[in-house]
C-alpha cells in the first residue's frame, strides 16, 4: 500500500467518524441556538437510541428492513425522551440563571446512564450489537486500492439524507422558520405570535432523533453497546460543536468533520498516543483565533 | 441546654463506635473478594466471584478453618482503580477482613497493592500478571504467572508454531496489563529473530481503531497481537477483518470468554491461558465438573483461579493456626502443592512458578466458537 493510498485510507476512515460527530454535534448546537443550554445529557440519548435499534434487531434479526426499522423507532423512542426531558428538567428553570439549567443537563446524564445501568434489559454489561450478517455485504467499495466497507457506506448515506432533511426543515418550513426566529431573538418571536415553546420542544424532539440515528450508526460501526457508550462521543461532538460555532448547523457539520479527520489522520500518520492532545490542540487554537468558532457570530457584549 | 444536646450526642457517638468491634467478633473469619461484577470484564468477575463462593462452601461444609465458618464480602470494583480502592477501605475499616482474594484485572490491583502492605492485609490477587504487583510487599502475592512469562510464552508461539517474522502490536497504553505484555512479546519476538514492523496503542474505551489498523495494515505483518481483554479485541477483530486484515491476532489470557462474545471475526487466533477446562488432570476435572454442576456453565480460567486463590489463602490461614498477618503472610509463602491450574509454589517475590497454554479458537459444526487446546509451555 502506498502512501497515497493510505493516506486516502485514513481519509475515508476519519470521514466516516467525523460524520457520526457531526451529526451529534447538530444536537447539541440546535439546543444551544433556541434555547441557549448545552444539553450535557445528550451523549446519554445518544445511548438510549442505540440501546433501541439494539433492542429491535435482536426482536427481528438484521435484514435491511429492520435496519431501517431500527432507525425509526429508536428516532421515535428518543424524540419523545427528549421532549419529556426538556418538559420536566429543563423548562421549569427557563428564566433562571443559564447555570442552573447546566447544571440539571449534567444531573439528567448520570440519570439516565445510572438507570440504564439498573433496569434489566439493559444493565451495566456491554453487550453486542447485531450487524449485517456476510450475506449482505453487497455495499462494499474497492477504489484505487481503497477499501470503503458496508458500515462506513451506510453512515455516509444515512448522515447525509439526515442532513438533507435536517436542512429542509430549517430552511424550507413554517416550524424552521420559527425556530430561525426564536434563535434569533426569543423575546421578539414570542411577542410576534410564535408558540416559544412548542419550537424549544420540536427542537429537543429533532436534536434527539439525531442523536438516535447518530446512535445506530455509532453502534453499527463499533458493535457494542453499554451505558456509558454516550459519554465519550458526546464530548467529542460538544468539541466539535464549538469548533464549529455553537448555534451554528453548519459549523457543527463542518466542526464534526474536521474532527474526526483530524483524530483520524493524527492517528494514523503523527502517534497514536498523541491523538486526543492534538484535537484539542486545535480546539484551543482555533479558539484563540477565532473564540466564536469557524461559522459561529461575533456577538457583542451589551453593557 | 446545648450543653446537654452535645453530651447526648457524645455518648450516642461513643455507643455508636462501641458496637462496631462485637459486629466483626462472631464465630467467623472475615475474607474479603473485590472482583468486577460488573463493567467490562463481568464475565471474569461473576466467574471468579462464583468459584470463590464455592470454594468457601466448600471449606464451611469440611468445618471451615481454625474451627470457624468463613465468611466472604464480595465487593464489585466494576474494573476501575479508584472503586477498588474505595472496595479495600471499606473491607479494612468496616469488615476488618484478615486477608482478601483480588483485584482481578493488573491495573486495579496496581492501585491497591500499597495500601494493602501498609494496613497489613493479605492480598493474593487470582489473576493479575503485570509484572510489578507482587513488588509492593511481602503481604501481596497472586495466583498466576507474570507477564513476562506470558508474552514470552506467545512470541514464541507466534514465531516457532505460526511462523510468522513479522508482527504488529495495538495495545492499551493507559492499561499496565496491556503495556506489559506488549513490552514483553517484543523482547521476545525480536530475540528470536523476528522483526515488530507495527507497534501503535488506543486508550481503554476507545471505540475506534481504522486509524492504527490502516497503518498496520500497510506495513505488512503477519501476526498481530492484541493484548487485551474479551469486549474490546472482539471489536478490534471486527475492525481488522473489516478492513480486509486476514492475518492470525494472537493474545493472552484477557482473551478468556471471548468465544460467548464475539463472532467470526475471532477465528484464526490463538491466545495463551492459564488452564484449559478440557485437559486430562484429576483436579481440573475435578473442578470442571463440580462447577458446572452448580452454575451450569464451563468454569473460564479466572474462576480456576478464583478458586485456587481462596484455597491458598484459607489453607495458610489454617496453617498460622491464628489470623494473626504476620503468621498468615509466613504460612502462605510457603504454600506447595497442586491445585486445579497446575502446581503452585510462590518464589522470592511471591508470584508463582507454572506453565500456561496455548488455545485455538475454532468453530464447531453447531455453528458455536470454542477453544481447543494447542500445546503447553513450560516456565
Amino acid at each position: 500500500m502506498g502512501f497515497v493510498q493510505e493516506f486516502l485510507q485514513q481519509l475515508v476512515n476519519g470521514f466516516s467518524l467525523g460524520f457520526i460527530y457531526a451529526l451529534i454535534a447538530l444536537g447539541y448546537t440546535m439546543v444551544y441556538g433556541i434555547a441557549k443550554l448545552i444539553n450535557f445529557a445528550h451523549g446519554d440519548i445518544l445511548m438510549v437510541g442505540a440501546y433501541g435499534g439494539f433492542f429491535v434487531l435482536i426482536a427481528l434479526l438484521v435484514t435491511p428492513g429492520s435496519f431501517i426499522l431500527s432507525f425509526v423507532i429508536a428516532m421515535l423512542i428518543c424524540a419523545l425522551l427528549g421532549m419529556f426531558i426538556e418538559r420536566t428538567c429543563y423548562k421549569p428553570l427557563r428564566s433562571a440563571p443559564r447555570i442552573n439549567a447546566l447544571i440539571t443537563a449534567i444531573g439528567v446524564s448520570f440519570f439516565l446512564e445510572n438507570v440504564a445501568r439498573v433496569i434489566k434489559p439493559i444493565g451495566p454489561n456491554p453487550k453486542e450489537f447485531p450487524v449485517f450478517p456476510q450475506k449482505f455485504n453487497l455495499l462494499e467499495l474497492d477504489f484505487l486500492g481503497v477499501h470503503i466497507n458496508q458500515t462506513q457506506i451506510i453512515i455516509f448515506l444515512v448522515s447525509v439524507f439526515l442532513m438533507f432533511t435536517l436542512n429542509y426543515i430549517v430552511n424550507n418550513t413554517k416550524m424552521g422558520k420559527a425556530m430561525r426566529a426564536v434563535s434569533f431573538d426569543r423575546g421578539a418571536a414570542y411577542l410576534m405570535g410564535i408558540n416559544v415553546n412548542r419550537v424549544i420542544s420540536f427542537t429537543f424532539a429533532i436534536g434527539s432523533a439525531l442523536a438516535a440515528a447518530a446512535g445506530i450508526l455509532f453502534a453499527s460501526a463499533y458493535p457494542q453497546v453499554e451505558p456509558l457508550m454516550g459519554f465519550m462521543p458526546g464530548i467529542k461532538a460538544f468539541v466539535a460543536a464549538v469548533l464549529g460555532g455553537i448555534g451554528s448547523i453548519p459549523g457543527a457539520m463542518v466542526g464534526g468533520l474536521i474532527l474526526g479527520i483530524a483524530e483520524t489522520l493524527s492517528k494514523g500518520f503523527i502517534s497514536s498516543k498523541l491523538a486526543d492532545a492534538i484535537v484539542f490542540g486545535i480546539l484551543i487554537i482555533i479558539l484563540v483565533v477565532k473564540p466564536s468558532g469557524i461559522f459561529g457570530q461575533n456577538v457583542s457584549e451589551k453593557v | 441546654m446545648k450543653n446537654n444536646r452535645f453530651l447526648a450526642l457524645l455518648i450516642i457517638l461513643v455507643l455508636a463506635v462501641s458496637l462496631i468491634p462485637v459486629q466483626g467478633a462472631g464465630g467467623t473469619i472475615k475474607l474479603g473478594a473485590i472482583q468486577p461484577i460488573s463493567g467490562q470484564v463481568s464475565a471474569y468477575g461473576t466467574q471468579t466471584r462464583d468459584a470463590i463462593m464455592m470454594a468457601v462452601q466448600e471449606i464451611n461444609a469440611k468445618g471451615g478453618i481454625l474451627g470457624k465458618k468463613i465468611e466472604m464480602v464480595v465487593e464489585d470494583d466494576e474494573a476501575s482503580p479508584d472503586k477498588t480502592m474505595n472496595a479495600l477501605k471499606k473491607l479494612v475499616a468496616k469488615d476488618k477482613v484478615v486477608g482478601f482474594v483480588g483485584a482481578l484485572t493488573s491495573k486495579c490491583s496496581l492501585a491497591i497493592t500499597k495500601y494493602a502492605q501498609a494496613k497489613k492485609v493479605i492480598m493474593i490477587s487470582p489473576s493479575s500478571t503485570n509484572d510489578t504487583v507482587t513488588d509492593a510487599g511481602n503481604f501481596i502475592f497472586r495466583a498466576c504467572y507474570k507477564d513476562s512469562f506470558q508474552g514470552q510464552v506467545v512470541a514464541q508461539f507466534s514465531y516457532e508454531t505460526l511462523k510468522a517474522k513479522k508482527a504488529a502490536i495495538l495495545y492499551d497504553i493507559t492499561n499496565d496489563y496491556s503495556k506489559g505484555l506488549a513490552t514483553n512479546f517484543t523482547e521476545k519476538f525480536k530475540a528470536l529473530g523476528g522483526t515488530i514492523v507495527a507497534t501503535e496503542s488506543y486508550s481503554t474505551n476507545d471505540k475506534d481503531f481504522n486509524a492504527q489498523l490502516t497503518k498496520i495494515k500497510a506495513a505488512n505483518p503477519e501476526v498481530l497481537l492484541i493484548p487485551d481483554y474479551y469486549n474490546t479485541v472482539s471489536l478490534i477483530a471486527k475492525q481488522v477483518r473489516a478492513q480486509g486484515l486476514k492475518i492470525p491476532m494472537v493474545g493472552a489470557d484477557g482473551w478468556d470468554e471471548i468465544t460467548n462474545n464475539a463472532g467470526d471475526e475471532v477465528l484464526n487466533c490463538y491466545y495463551s491461558n492459564h488452564y484449559s477446562p478440557e485437559a486430562n488432570d484429576p483436579e481440573v476435572k475435578n473442578f470442571v465438573k463440580k462447577f458446572s454442576a452448580k452454575y451450569k456453565i464451563t468454569p473460564n480460567a479466572l474462576a480456576a483461579l478464583g478458586y485456587d486463590a481462596t484455597y491458598i489463602l484459607a489453607e495458610a490461614i489454617q496453617k498460622a493456626g491464628s489470623t494473626n498477618p504476620e503468621k498468615v503472610r509466613a504460612a502462605m509463602a510457603k504454600t506447595n502443592r497442586k491445585f486445579v491450574t497446575g502446581n503452585i509454589k510462590f518464589d522470592a517475590n511471591r508470584n508463582p512458578v507454572k506453565s500456561a497454554v496455548m488455545l485455538k479458537i475454532v468453530k464447531g459444526k453447531d455453528g458455536k466458537l470454542s477453544t481447543q487446546f494447542a500445546g503447553t509451555v513450560n516456565p
